[in-house]
Parts: C-alpha cells; sequence; structure tokens
C-alpha cells in the first residue's frame, strides 16, 4: 500500500490539476487546423491553382484568418491576467514554447495576408479596391507567388508542430512529454484541413485531390496514434500510466469512440470507399474528422492534466 | 555565489502544521490557497506500516522548468542564493508554469499571477529565516547555503540519509528530506 494524504487544497491544482478548461483545446485545434490550411493554401499557390476561379485558394487564407483570431480569443480568454497579454510580445524567451508559438502567430497573419492577396474573395475586393492593385502587382512576379506558397507552407508547419510541442515540453506531465505529440497534432491538423476545404471545394479535381490526401493523413495520424502509445506504454511506470488513462481508464470510452472510431476509421473507411468511387462522397466522413481533430485536443488535454509523476488514482 | 535550499527532518516532523500558518501570516496567502503544505506519506501493509510526514513547498529547482517556460520571463532565479521567483507584474497569468511544476506547486492567485514559496526571500535578505523555518516548534527544518561546507544544511546532508522529491522529473531540487 502506498497512501499520499495532503493538506493542500489549492484551486485548479487539486485533487488533480484542471488548469485549462475549454479554451486550449479549442485553440491548439484552431491553430491544427488553420497550420493544415496553410500548407493545402501553400501548396494550391506553388501549383497555380489560383488560375482557377472555382479553386479553394479563394476562400483557404481569409477563412484562415478569421478560425485562427476565433483560437487566439479563446487563448486570451484562458488568460488569468488579461490586461499583461502583451507581455508575451515584450520579449522572446528562447526556451519557451509558448513565446515561440506567440512570434509564429504574430508572422502567420502577413503570411496569410499576402496569400490572401494573390486572389481575394469578391466581397472584399469590392470593398478594398486598394487590395486589388497591389494583387496586381504581386501578379506581375510569379516568383513572388511561389514563394508566399512555400512561405505559407513551412509556418503552417512550424503553427502545427508548435501546437503539439507546447504541451510535449512539459516533462511534469508524463502524457504530454513525448517528442510525437507535435507530429501527431500536425498530421491531425493536416486531416482536418483536408476535410474542412473537402466539404466546401467546389473544383472536382481539388476535391478527389483532398479525399485522398486526408485519407493518408488518417492513416498515419492513426501510425503516429499508436507509437505515441507504444513510446508512452514501453516507458517508466508514470508515463504507464498515463497511456493507461487513454486506454483503459476514465478516458478510453471517448478516446476508442469518438478519437479513434468515429474520428479516424470510420471515415478513412468511407473516403477510401468514395476514392474508388464505391460510394458517392458526402459530408459525413469530413465532419466526423472534424469532430475527432476537436475530440484529440480535448482528451490529450484533460488527461494530460490528470497524468502525474506519483501514482494516479483509479489505476492498478 | 549561495545556492540556497532547505533540509527537513522527516524522523522530528509531527505535521503540525505551523509552518503553513506562519507562512500564510507572514506572506498574506490569500483563504483557500497555500504556497506550502503537509503531506502523510503511508508506505507499507498493517502492521508494518510506516509514515514520513513531510512539509512541502516550491523545490527551488537547479533546473527550474517553471522558468524555462515562462513566456513572459515573469518566472526567475534570483541573484541572490538561486531562489526561484515570480516579476507578478510581468505575469500574464497562461498558467504554463503551472503545468510545468511537477509538485503542483504554483496557484493563480486571485489577482490574477502565479505565486508561489519565495523562500521568504523579503526575511531571508534581512539575515532572518524563512518563517516556517523560524517558527518550526519540533526544529525538524533547516535553512542555509548548500555549497558552504560550514552550513547546517551542508553537514546535515553529508551525515545523514536524504532524499528530494520526484528526482526522475530532472528538476534537481534544493529542498532534501532526511530519513
Amino acid at each position: 500500500m502506498h497512501e499520499l494524504d495532503i493538506t493542500r487544497r489549492n484551486f485548479q491544482i487539486d485533487p488533480s490539476l484542471h488548469i485549462w478548461g475549454w479554451e486550449i483545446p479549442v485553440y491548439l485545434f484552431l491553430g491544427g487546423i488553420v497550420a493544415g490550411m496553410m500548407i493545402i493554401s501553400g501548396y494550391f499557390l506553388f501549383r497555380e491553382r489560383y488560375r482557377d476561379t472555382e479553386s479553394a485558394s479563394t476562400t483557404l487564407p481569409f477563412l484562415s484568418m478569421v478560425l485562427l483570431s476565433i483560437g487566439m480569443a479563446a487563448l486570451f480568454l484562458d488568460l488569468e491576467y488579461k490586461a499583461h497579454v502583451w507581455r508575451m510580445y515584450a520579449t522572446f524567451e528562447i526556451t519557451s514554447p509558448m513565446s515561440w508559438g506567440s512570434w509564429i502567430l504574430l508572422l502567420v497573419y502577413p503570411a496569410l495576408f499576402f496569400n490572401m492577396l494573390v486572389r481575394q474573395p469578391r466581397w472584399i475586393e469590392r470593398r478594398i479596391p486598394l487590395l486589388e492593385r497591389w494583387s496586381a502587382r504581386l501578379h506581375r512576379h510569379p516568383a513572388g507567388i511561389k514563394t508566399v506558397g512555400i512561405v505559407n507552407m513551412l509556418l503552417g508547419g512550424m503553427l502545427g508542430i508548435y501546437t503539439g510541442v507546447l504541451l510535449s515540453a512539459f516533462g511534469a506531465r508524463p502524457l504530454w512529454n513525448s517528442p510525437l505529440l507535435g507530429l501527431l497534432f500536425l498530421v491531425s491538423g493536416l486531416s482536418s484541413a483536408a476535410a474542412l476545404v473537402h466539404l466546401f471545394a467546389r473544383s472536382r479535381w481539388e476535391s478527389e485531390l483532398l479525399a485522398k490526401s486526408d485519407n493518408a493523413f488518417l492513416t498515419l495520424e492513426l501510425f503516429l496514434l499508436g507509437l505515441f502509445l507504444l513510446g508512452l506504454l514501453t516507458s517508466a511506470r508514470a508515463q504507464q500510466d498515463a497511456a493507461l488513462l487513454l486506454l483503459s481508464g476514465v478516458y478510453a470510452p471517448v478516446f476508442w469512440v469518438f478519437v479513434v472510431g468515429i474520428g479516424i476509421v470510420v471515415p478513412l473507411f468511407l473516403q477510401s470507399l468514395a476514392v474508388t468511387h464505391r460510394i458517392a462522397h458526402s459530408a459525413m466522413p469530413p465532419l466526423m474528422v472534424i469532430a475527432g481533430g476537436v475530440i484529440l485536443r480535448f482528451v490529450i488535454v484533460q488527461a494530460g492534466q490528470v497524468s502525474h509523476w506519483t501514482r494516479v488514482a483509479g489505476l492498478p | 555565489m549561495a545556492r540556497y535550499g532547505m533540509v527537513l527532518d522527516t524522523t522530528k516532523c509531527v505535521g503540525c502544521m505551523d509552518c503553513v500558518v506562519a507562512c500564510k501570516t507572514e506572506n498574506s496567502v490569500p483563504e483557500g490557497f497555500n504556497r506550502d503544505w503537509i503531506v502523510y506519506d503511508t508506505v507499507g501493509a498493517y502492521p508494518t506500516l510506516h509514515m514520513e510526514i513531510r512539509s512541502e513547498r516550491c523545490n527551488h529547482c537547479d533546473s527550474p522548468p517553471c522558468v524555462a517556460c515562462c513566456p513572459c520571463g515573469a518566472s526567475h532565479v534570483h541573484d541572490r542564493g538561486g531562489v526561484v521567483l515570480v516579476h507578478h507584474e510581468k505575469c500574464s497569468g497562461c498558467k504554463a508554469c503551472i503545468a510545468a511544476c511537477p509538485y503542483d506547486a504554483r496557484f493563480i492567485h486571485p489577482d490574477g499571477y502565479a505565486d508561489k514559496c519565495t523562500f521568504c526571500i523579503h526575511r531571508v535578505e534581512q539575515g532572518l529565516l524563512p518563517s516556517c523555518v523560524a517558527v518550526c516548534p519540533t526544529r525538524c527544518m533547516h535553512f542555509g547555503d548548500l555549497d558552504d561546507p560550514n552550513s547546517e544544511v551542508h553537514q546535515l546532508l553529508a551525515s545523514r540519509r536524504n532524499h528530494p522529491l520526484i528526482p526522475e522529473a530532472g528538476t534537481r531540487p534544493q529542498i532534501l528530506y532526511l530519513l
């Protein structure tokens, strides 16, 4: 028997850590999906998809800015000392992933703005004629447009990985402390982004490409999720306990049903049938992928806060 | 440079919580929060049980993850004695430091900033002991420079078996418990 009785009852700390509620998972999901959208839209710029008026690349950068702003609003709501939000930009702390993230986010907006300039939505063009002139100037330099595409892909990759590294840098929380978490969140962001763009893509070429690439992302995500759990299970007792929280503990039903089942396996199966033309494309698989992406962040953030170096109550 | 640390004799501590009350009084710790606390750690099977009573607080780690992860530069290592402190006016309340601490020693003060034990640095700089050490009725708590061979804490560690908390977290705590 090993029993710990602690007289401390600090708010948000005891009986188990619960400092982060819905705001951080929502921020991590939106950051991840925007990262995926930047990589996809950067690729579309590279492939000169902007010449096709039906291309989703017209909508992607603006939608990314809106979603990222909602994510940053959620992050702001999570701060306990909101008036000091500017303090994040008064310094650059090289060892702090959160500091890296703050500055990466600041670079993402101009990259998305230039991406939008290539072919902005008509309603923006009508309201701000100045943008059309800047856009025309940008179109005189095709190499410049490709550079915007490359910068978007690079920053998208950094943003996607950062959403995972933010958590994996916390050695105090065994569930999060895996180098695979950055890659897992990047690929999950890519699969959610491909699913979202697939939902509103009008071009048949893009629709097919996104469904096929989403299948590849989902397969890779399943593989990374397996490696992530295997890494924990073959580590020390604290890491094994952390993995058991997802595999057979209190988070297991949500993890298996919503993250693995509805979020990855079922849409992967349905989309595999759709891309081989055995069933028609429908909105259901992309919606399931997006829901799975949201729930993955919630499960990892919540279970990670419960995981600890000392024994977790309720485990054998 | 000094390296302040604390040595606690678990064979003398009775868990009276005087240290907890002294800290709350000295530092005006808000109601419902603690900068230090008591842990009753029981191991074994009846009737051969072993109980260790510990007064715990921030470990002022030599490799503090709370300082490394702070995006605002609010969490820092003080020039004097390597004490880990928080600049309240720089803190944005992002809670990264709380997530980074394996000892769950930090909390958010009702005014919005991260708060924790300071080793009563305001007293130490005046040549006084931290309030928890000063009031301990069993004299189980010792404070001083761990690097000074003549200090009481150094000599206790050299002569008695001791252990830090969660050494596997790799933070190199500056609080050690005598067995």
